[in-house]
């Protein structure tokens, strides 16, 4: 069936409601995160999955074989470059959590709104 | 092969070449030092590229000489010179007068980092004005914004870390956001080159996938830029950071996300999705009435100086957007100059601020009584900025609300709502504004508060008083931003110059 | 003359903003400080007054700046009315100083310099409205002027003066960027242009019922005319030193006001296609009420200075009421009331004033018989008094005869009687306080015995008080030149 074929966007959409939900109710910062990293890599999966042709292969190019079919690299570029921005933004994201646990004692996000209301 | 055909690739790479540099020469101010050199000359090489395309003429680059769609162009027409000029020289002035602010509120170990995250952050917003690619886009979304949430988190307070880590949860949701977006319109269209998208997207069949497309590009980039509601990150983001950095990001960044929606939309779905038009109005004015208002309100409750003006941007933001949605020429050119124009004031008032924060050590409004008295010339500034939100005349608000006023007046019954709206909360901004004239000049300081005599040194008056006075400039001879703003206006929305 | 017709204008506009940064530089030295006030203001007098010849011959000097949006001039251009203006605020400005100086220091108030220099600035932006070419120049003077009022109304710094500074900007902006502004815009929009045109630019491009939109918009819009309800800024103003109220509410803000309606009336709308048009009876009528309520409020009013700015709306709404009754007579009255009432208001606010200084009196209550310490300053009192209710020979008689002349050539009965009914009001709210202060005995006794006022406020109320008849005698040339805005 058409729609069994399109497997890859409902993992996408899940992944991506997963991640968002983590996000959103999790009030610890690196469950949060974690979160995060799942949102992001569900986009990944979307680049990845829509660039998968049929009976394709990996794109290197070889001497000698004619009429090869490729999988589109295009997209594969673009999501290694989103990879390297989600490796960096959940690093950074990471150092702010150790500073945060340094000045706060705690990550938990809704003890520091209490500690952060004003006296 | 001369340097000025090199020019609109040197505006970045500058930056980024001098960011490393930055980084490992730790003599003492060497860091600042380089990243004001590097900046002002982005600044300088941005001003030459404003004066080539002010004619109408569009400059397109190709970088490593592979030819579009295959490589990526730079594509700098007069609204990507315009937010050049607008984002180096909003770094340029924020770094040349933040020299003792951020010595004060940056420690020296941290400087060298600092620094180069400032050069980083700028060479991603110029990066995001002048690529003519979706995809380049993204990436110098993610750099610029990665370094916003180093400079933020550089604060002196602690809630800084905290506005910062919400920053980034925001931030990247809606920047993943924008890269679906761009996801599907790569996969129905197979291009990522703006112009050949724009040429693309009509031709498709199955509109469905273009408007989830678009529905996800203006959701992300609305985090980005702070509409309302998606500006919840901004009031906190502004309030702790390092002065300095406040100046930069209130004038450049929220900008140019703003800057990418209004290309996205009128460049790529104007002409595909029947009724864009009317879909973005509907989208539009009630996220701009709403800040309009909301941020208004809350201004006028705050009670902390900084979240007060990073409120009062979330209103001006709401004008943009107003103007944004009034699609015609009057409307648009009453948007973008109006980025401009608020660039301005708020960097303006954001320096009179941390002249304020330097020798008060607060920046809460009660505190800050009698500054009028201690420090005319910085409270004297502040003024003239608020006058400028107010949109008194000789000051840039004045022309932005001239032009949106105008457009309005084009569009019936919605016109005259929005008309109402606009002049309402003017008259809001003018209740929080004299809030803060009234403390500073008509309230003695309190007894046991900290006696300030001085005023504010002049390495931070005079860039202060040249933003100010720029602003008064462009808003008695409006010729050069009205003229960019106008013929972008043109651009964007396919009319004959 | 000395310089060019458009050299002039410059300077006019020039010496009193390089006299304010003149007066901020020699701040602390207050003898030099005076005297820069004093040269500012006889320079910008004689400038302006050097134009008067020019005029009468029919000629309209102009001066073009910059151009500040697309097709929309900083422009200046002098012609009667304005020119009516600028002679007189620039002229009152050297009496107000020496005033100033007598009042100032009698009071011993802080923050004077602050104060001269604020008053610079005020008068440039009276030039400049003054002498604006088009709707966007005066609407850009118009605001220099609230901004540069609002320190010298909250100028004593307490409480209950911020509070009603507040109310005075609140007003005063509200109006104008809520109603003023627009209704520019929308005229720009509509006639291409702002330029003031003899014969207006909004013929045929306007049509009811839209033209008393605009009207509307305009005339409560420019909240310096203080038509009701727009009226409640005035009185919270008098909580400024009386030399503010004398010269502002009495002369530069209020008459800036009434000037900007009437070159709106004259040269936006054009006499002609403003008659033609049934909305401007609505301007009639709302003038008609406010001079007759703001005369029953006055004659409630036990704080003299409330009172007298009771009676300005009122004889504000005189000027108004001329203007939009649109006929020859009338538009020449309303010039010359202007003039008129500039000289009899100011008498009165220098008195009240005077009457301060001397014994720290506010109340018309505790006044009785303080016309036998104070003879001069109750002198001048009574002739300013005789010259708003428009008894010969003072000025007021003059003006009142113009506008009651449009009135008849109008047919207006309601004019008419709204003049001869606010005539007996205002007597009502003078004579007896007058008739008390000379012919009774004083019951409430001052702190300390008391005489006259310091002497430059004494010498200034008498000359405004001179001014009142010398108008009644000379005020023909002044028709005549009133008269030019007729010919087309």
């Amino acid at each position: 069936m058409a729609l069994l074929g399109l497997y890859n966007y409902f993992v996408f959409a899940v992944l991506l409601m997963i991640g968002l939900y983590c996000v959103l109710a999790r009030t610890n910062i690196v469950k949060s995160l974690i979160g995060l990293s799942i949102f992001q890599s569900a986009v990944f999966l979307l680049y990845i999955s829509m660039d998968k042709v049929d009976g394709g292969t990996a794109p290197i190019i070889q001497e000698g074989v004619e009429n090869q079919v490729f999988a589109n690299p295009l997209p594969q570029v673009l999501i290694l470059t989103a990879i390297v921005v989600g490796i960096s933004t959940t690093a950074l994201a990471l150092a702010v959590a150790v500073r945060i646990k340094e000045a706060y004692g705690t990550i938990e996000e809704d003890k520091i709104q209490e500690m952060d209301r004003e006296p | 092969m001369t340097l000025y055909d090199q020019l609109p690739a040197l505006v970045v790479a500058v930056l980024l070449f001098t960011a490393p540099i930055a980084y490992m020469l730790r003599l003492h101010g060497f860091p600042w030092a380089a990243a004001t050199a590097a900046v002002v000359t982005s600044f300088a090489v941005a001003c030459s590229l404003a004066a080539t395309v002010i004619g109408g003429e569009t400059i397109i680059y190709e970088m490593g000489g592979w030819p579009a769609p295959y490589g990526i162009v730079l594509h700098i027409d007069a609204l990507s010179a315009l937010m050049a000029m607008l984002i180096t020289g909003a770094s340029s002035a924020a770094l040349i007068f933040g020299y003792k602010s951020l010595a004060d509120e940056v420690g020296e170990e941290t400087a060298p980092a600092f620094f180069a995250a400032w050069l980083l952050c700028t060479a991603g917003l110029v990066g995001m004005v002048i690529t003519g690619d979706a995809f380049n886009i993204f990436v110098f979304m993610e750099i610029s914004s990665l370094s916003t949430y180093v400079l933020v988190s550089a604060g002196p307070d602690r809630r800084a870390l905290i506005s910062t880590y919400r920053y980034i949860v925001m931030g990247t949701v809606g920047a993943t956001f924008y890269l679906i977006g761009v996801g599907f319109l790569y996969m129905v269209t197979g291009t990522l080159n703006t112009a050949d998208l724009a040429a693309r997207v009509g031709q498709v069949e199955d509109i469905r996938l273009v408007l989830v497309a678009a529905g996800f590009v203006s959701v992300g980039l609305a985090v980005k830029a702070a509409v309302f509601p998606l500006h919840a990150w901004m009031p906190n983001a502004y309030t702790f950071a390092p002065n300095a950095v406040t100046v930069f990001i209130a004038a450049a960044s929220t900008k140019v996300s703003l800057y990418v929606l209004m290309r996205v939309d009128y460049a790529i779905f104007q002409n595909s999705i029947a009724n864009h038009d009317i879909q973005l109005t509907l989208f539009l004015v009630p996220l701009g009435v709403l800040a309009l208002f909301v941020g208004s309100l809350l201004a006028i409750y705050e009670r902390n100086l900084k979240t007060l003006l990073a409120y009062s941007s979330v209103a001006q933001i709401g004008y943009i957007a107003l103007g944004m949605a009034m699609t015609s020429v009057a409307g648009l050119t009453g948007a973008i100059v109006h980025m401009f124009n608020h660039g301005l004031i708020k960097g303006g008032m954001f320096m009179a601020v941390a002249c304020l924060a330097l020798r008060y050590r607060t920046v809460n409004v009660a505190n800050l009584a009698g500054a009028g008295k201690a420090m005319p010339w910085t409270m004297a500034a502040f003024v003239i900025g608020g006058l400028g939100l107010i949109g008194v005349p000789l000051t840039p608000g004045f022309i932005s609300k001239w032009y949106l006023v105008l457009a309005a007046l084009d569009k019936g019954w919605l016109g005259v709502f929005l008309i109402v709206v606009i002049l309402v909360s003017s008259l809001l901004a003018v209740i929080y504004v004299w809030k803060v004239i009234e403390v500073a000049y008509f309230r003695e300081p309190r007894a046991n508060a900290v006696p300030v005599t001085q005023e504010a040194p002049l390495a931070m008056l005079i860039p202060t008083w040249i933003v100010v006075l720029t602003g008064v400039w462009f808003a008695v001879d409006s010729s050069v931003p009205v003229g960019l703003a106008s013929s972008a206006a043109r651009t964007l929305l396919g009319v004959a110059p | 003359m000395i310089f060019s017709e458009a050299d002039t204008i410059f300077y006019a506009l020039m010496i009193p903003l390089v006299g304010a940064l003149a007066i901020a530089l020699t701040g602390r030295w207050p003898n030099v400080r005076e005297t820069v006030t004093l040269t500012t203001a006889v320079a910008l007098a004689c400038v302006v007054w050097s134009l008067v010849p020019t005029l009468q011959a029919g000629g309209r000097p102009e001066l073009h700046f910059v151009e500040m949006l697309p097709g929309l001039k900083i422009a200046f251009k002098v012609e009667p009315i304005g020119m009516l203006f600028a002679a007189l605020a620039s002229g009152l400005w050297i009496v107000n100083s020496v005033y100033s100086i007598g009042y100032m220091r009698g009071n011993n108030e802080k923050n004077q310099t602050r104060f001269y220099v604020c008053f610079a600035i005020a008068l440039f932006a009276a030039v400049g409205v003054a002498f604006s070419a088009n709707l966007l120049t005066l609407f850009i003077f118009y605001e220099v002027l609230t901004i540069s009022t609002y320190p010298l109304v909250a100028h004593k710094g307490d409480e209950a003066t911020v509070k009603s500074a507040r109310v005075y900007m609140g007003i005063l902006l509200g109006t104008s960027i809520g109603l003023f502004l627009p209704a520019m815009i929308w005229t720009y929009s509509l006639a291409g242009t702002l330029d003031f045109t003899p014969g207006g630019i909004l013929e045929g491009k306007i049509a009811e019922p839209l033209v008393g939109v605009l009207l509307l918009m305009f005339a409560f819009g420019i909240g310096k005319a203080a038509l009701m309800p727009i009226h409640r800024w005035l009185p919270a103003a008098m909580v400024a030193p009386t030399p503010v109220s004398a010269l502002l509410h009495a002369v530069a803000v209020v008459k800036a006001g009434v000037f900007t309606i009437t070159k709106v009336f004259v040269y936006i709308f054009g006499i002609d296609f403003l008659f033609s048009q049934p909305s401007h009876r609505l301007i009639i009528w709302i003038a008609c009420f406010t001079i007759v309520v703001s005369s029953f409020i006055a004659l409630r009013q036990t704080n003299l200075k409330r009172l007298l700015a009771y009676s300005t709306i009122g004889q504000l709404s005189y000027v108004v009421l001329a203007a939009a009754v649109l006929k020859p007579l009338s538009e020449i009255g309303a010039s010359m009331h202007m003039m008129a009432h500039a000289f009899g208001k100011i008498t009165l606010f220098f008195a009240a004033g005077a009457i301060y200084v001397a014994s720290k009196k506010t109340e018309i209550t505790d006044m009785r018989g303080i016309g036998r310490r104070m003879p001069w300053t109750m002198a001048a009192f009574s002739i300013g008094a005789l010259s708003m209710i428009g008894v010969p020979p003072t000025g007021g008689f003059i003006s009142k005869w113009y506008i009651l002349g449009g009135a008849i050539q109008d047919d207006n009965y309601l004019a008419l009687a709204t003049l001869i009914v606010s005539t007996l009001l205002n007597a009502a709210y003078f004579l007896p306080f007058i008739f008390a202060a000379f012919f009774y005995e004083e019951d409430v006794k001052p702190a300390r015995p008391h005489g006259e006022a310091p002497w430059p406020m004494v010498a200034a109320l008498t000359f405004t008080a001179l001014l009142t008849f010398a108008f009644f005698i000379f005020h023909q040339p002044i028709a005549d030149l009133e008269a030019q805005i007729l010919v087309k």
